[in-house]
């Protein structure tokens, strides 16, 4: 099978779509590894995997360590609170003591957008970006792109709508850059309090209005909106955004007959989202979940033996 | 007499002078200006091929000491200074403690005598502590011998006491030394907000931060008849309020510095931290006003807002690192480069924005070389080539945005009240 001819994966924007097919058409098929019942294949055997989180995380951090486990690789899981950053290393030097430890592959969540940039200009092995700031979340937007092909068979020509907070979303960013490269019509809503300036130069049309993104949308992609967000002056209250940006299956009707509803999640129901749309047959939700494990496993598996690569350039 | 430099090409638009003549020096003032000086001087400069101009001031800088002696100290600071061409720099209040006493000023100027071979001229802060409550001992401190009055890094941001500060600063004549930022709007930022702080997800900062200031400081400077200064200005609206300002007789002046001239927010996209400084590097629309302005007229003074920071300080992420670059050892060669050669502006107008608008905007008694004057020069040389190299600076800091730039032009002497402080 092919590989990736990169070191690291910080992000969708260095991806090619040759490359974003390739990893997605991995996913396909390790998807079915979940399936057996012996759940794990040899592909990283002998190869050191660390998950180094800055940032509280349950889902990403499970997923990302059962791809590993389900890969063979061996793995060691340093978290923020029992590192010796809160003794004040600095990031660089907590990347070369772990370095020294010959890892290949380090899977990295950050609060700084950049920060796996940095860690990949120090360290040999091969960078994960699994979330870093506001920027982006590659792997999620991997599976969120492997969700829809698996329901419609393809991705572009469809028309996406992602509802939400978009300022401080870094799934946002990294659905939008990817969704744009494979073809899709990208539409994002929200207050203009909450979508960053010239975001629209991602590839993607803005609406402030839920109905007008809504309208003949193939895929509703909902985006967790922060409580926090009303005491900046963001949104006046949550009842408020939910009356004009939340997810109703009255609202739904505008969406095409066959439309999904996506969410990565953690959802506040009553928010941006109603129970019964959450729940409801039309959402992917749950696979979005499954589909994250296959997705890793193709990142890991195609970046491993990559360690040592020069780290490619930001396209812009 | 001391020193005669001959046969340079001088330029100072005090004495609308472009032409190859002798300055002969003595007791550290000029003497003699003459298209040849028959006398023999104790100490004789040939130069021939280079262009000899009054000192070049930087009325923006930050020394560090006291309180970061580890990333830049009176010393180290001033003599990456005379390497840069400058026969002087004004010091930005913000050390540790801030100078916002005649006991620092005092520091400041003793440490200076001392350790320096350029002039040091102090800035004091406007408010206590520069924390924007209480106006500092200004009054004092001028008496000491600061220049003008800034909380630069720390603006003011309660206008009443803007207000109070220009009022009182017409008891001196000190000019009032604004970095404009609106801190709510800034909210917090690392970088310019748009385009680029999207796509990497980079917290902004609104230019409206630094233009509503700017709007309001006019305002203020016409109420009260202070003298007004801009810092670092970095926006096209900025500029035009100014040059409204100006327009309507408000004795207001700003400064640019060489990296909001020649980057924009775009080289961010490698998350470099030597590109982070405030006010950020901004939009390419905004670049262009800011050139135009430096060409036309309505920008007064170029400086670096030279920040040097520990190599320690810059190693982070890029939203946890501090704002601010050096440019002390690049701006002369930068401007000489990227403006003097391709013709964007002259000689006469280098000179003016590096020395005589600085001396006359800090009422020194500089900024030129008519007979009597002090003999502060800035001897240039168009031909030479440099590559920046920041392994080699004097300063303490590294952390330059232009690291590898080729450049050709550059200082050659820097000579203070008749003595060299340093030739390359």
């Amino acid at each position: 099978m092919a590989s990736l001819n990169q070191k690291d994966l910080l992000g969708i924007e260095q991806l090619t779509v040759e490359e974003i097919q390739l990893i997605l058409d991995t996913a396909d098929a390790l998807r079915q590894v979940a399936d057996r019942p012996v759940k794990k294949v040899p592909a990283l055997r002998g190869k050191t995997v660390i998950n180094l989180f800055f940032e509280a995380s349950t889902r990403t951090r499970s997923s990302f360590e059962l791809a590993e486990k389900r890969l063979s690789a061996d793995i060691l899981n340093f978290a923020v609170s029992t590192s010796s950053v809160s003794k004040g290393e600095t990031l660089v030097d907590t990347a070369r003591n772990l370095e020294s430890m010959a890892p290949d592959i380090i899977v990295v969540r950050h609060s700084s957008a950049g920060a796996p940039h940095l860690l990949s200009r120090v360290c040999r092995s091969s960078i994960v970006n699994a979330g870093d700031g506001m920027h982006e979340h590659p792997t999620q937007a991997l599976l969120d792109a492997l969700t829809i092909r698996e329901v419609k068979g393809r991705l572009g020509d469809l028309k996406i709508a992602i509802i939400g907070d978009i300022s401080h979303s870094r799934v946002a960013r990294s659905d939008t850059l990817l969704f744009h490269k494979m073809g899709a019509k990208v539409w994002v809503c929200g207050p203009p309090t909450l979508i960053p300036w010239d975001y629209g130069k991602l590839g993607a049309r803005i609406t402030n209005h839920i109905e007008e993104a809504l309208e003949g949308a193939d895929v509703v992609m909902m985006l967790r909106v922060q409580h926090e967000r009303q005491n900046e002056a963001f949104v006046p209250s949550t009842r408020e955004y939910y009356n004009f940006y939340g997810l109703t299956r009255e609202r739904m009707r505008l969406a095409k007959r066959d439309t999904i509803v996506m969410h990565p999640g953690p959802m506040n129901r009553g928010v941006e989202i109603d129970s019964d749309v959450a729940d409801a047959p039309y959402s992917v939700i749950l696979d979005q979940v499954a589909n994250g494990i296959a997705t890793r496993m193709a990142v890991l598996y195609l970046l491993s033996g990559n360690a040592g690569l020069k780290p490619r350039k930001q396209s812009r | 007499m001391q020193l005669i430099v001959r046969q340079g090409r001088v330029v100072d638009p005090t004495q609308k002078l472009n032409k190859i003549v002798d300055i002969g020096i003595e007791d550290g003032r000029v003497a003699e200006v003459a298209s040849r000086i028959r006398k023999r001087g104790r100490k004789e400069i040939d130069a021939r091929g280079l262009v000899v101009c009054p000192g070049f001031i930087d009325m923006h800088v930050h020394l560090r000491e006291p309180g970061r002696e580890d990333s830049e100290t009176i010393e180290s600071g001033t003599s990456a200074a005379a390497r840069g061409g400058f026969t002087g720099v004004a010091c930005m209040p913000n050390t540790n403690p801030v100078n916002d006493s005649e006991a620092v000023t005092a520091f400041i100027l003793e440490r200076a005598r001392n350790a320096s071979r350029i002039a040091v001229y102090p800035i004091g802060a406007i408010t206590k502590g520069s924390q924007g409550e209480t106006l500092a001992e200004i009054g004092e401190m001028h008496r000491t011998g600061i220049v003008a009055i800034s909380d630069d890094g720390r603006p003011v941001q309660n206008s009443q006491v803007m207000r109070r500060a220009m009022e009182y600063s017409c008891i001196f004549g000190l000019p009032v030394i604004d970095h404009c930022e609106d801190r709510e709007l800034a909210a917090g930022g690392c970088m310019h907000e748009g385009y680029y702080s999207t796509l990497l997800g980079l917290r902004g900062i609104n230019p409206a931060a630094e233009e509503v200031h700017v709007v309001r400081d006019c305002v203020l400077a016409r109420q009260t008849g202070a003298q007004l200064h801009i810092a670092h200005i970095s926006t096209r609206e900025s500029l035009a309020a100014v040059a409204r300002a100006k327009k309507e007789g408000v004795r207001v002046t700003c400064e640019v510095t060489p990296h909001h001239l020649l980057l924009t927010d775009a080289q961010v996209t490698s998350y470099d931290t030597n590109m982070k400084m405030n006010p950020p590097l901004r939009s390419k629309e905004d670049v262009d006003a800011l050139v135009q302005g430096l060409c036309t007229g309505v920008i007064d003074a170029l400086a670096t807002d030279h920040a040097p920071h520990n190599i320690n300080d810059k190693m982070l992420e890029f939203d946890r690192a501090p704002f601010g670059v050096v440019g002390l050892e690049t701006a002369v060669s930068l401007i000489l480069d990227r403006f003097v050669r391709p013709g964007l502006i002259g000689l006469e107008r280098l000179v003016e924005l590096f020395s005589t608008n600085p001396a006359r905007i800090l009422r020194l008694e500089r900024g030129t070389l008519a007979p009597g004057s002090w003999a502060d020069l800035t001897v240039l040389d168009c031909e030479r080539q440099s590559e920046v190299r920041s392994a080699e600076f004097l300063s303490r800091s590294r952390n330059t945005p232009f690291e590898g730039w080729k450049l050709k032009g550059g200082p050659a002497i820097t000579i203070v009240k008749g003595r060299v402080a340093w030739s390359g």
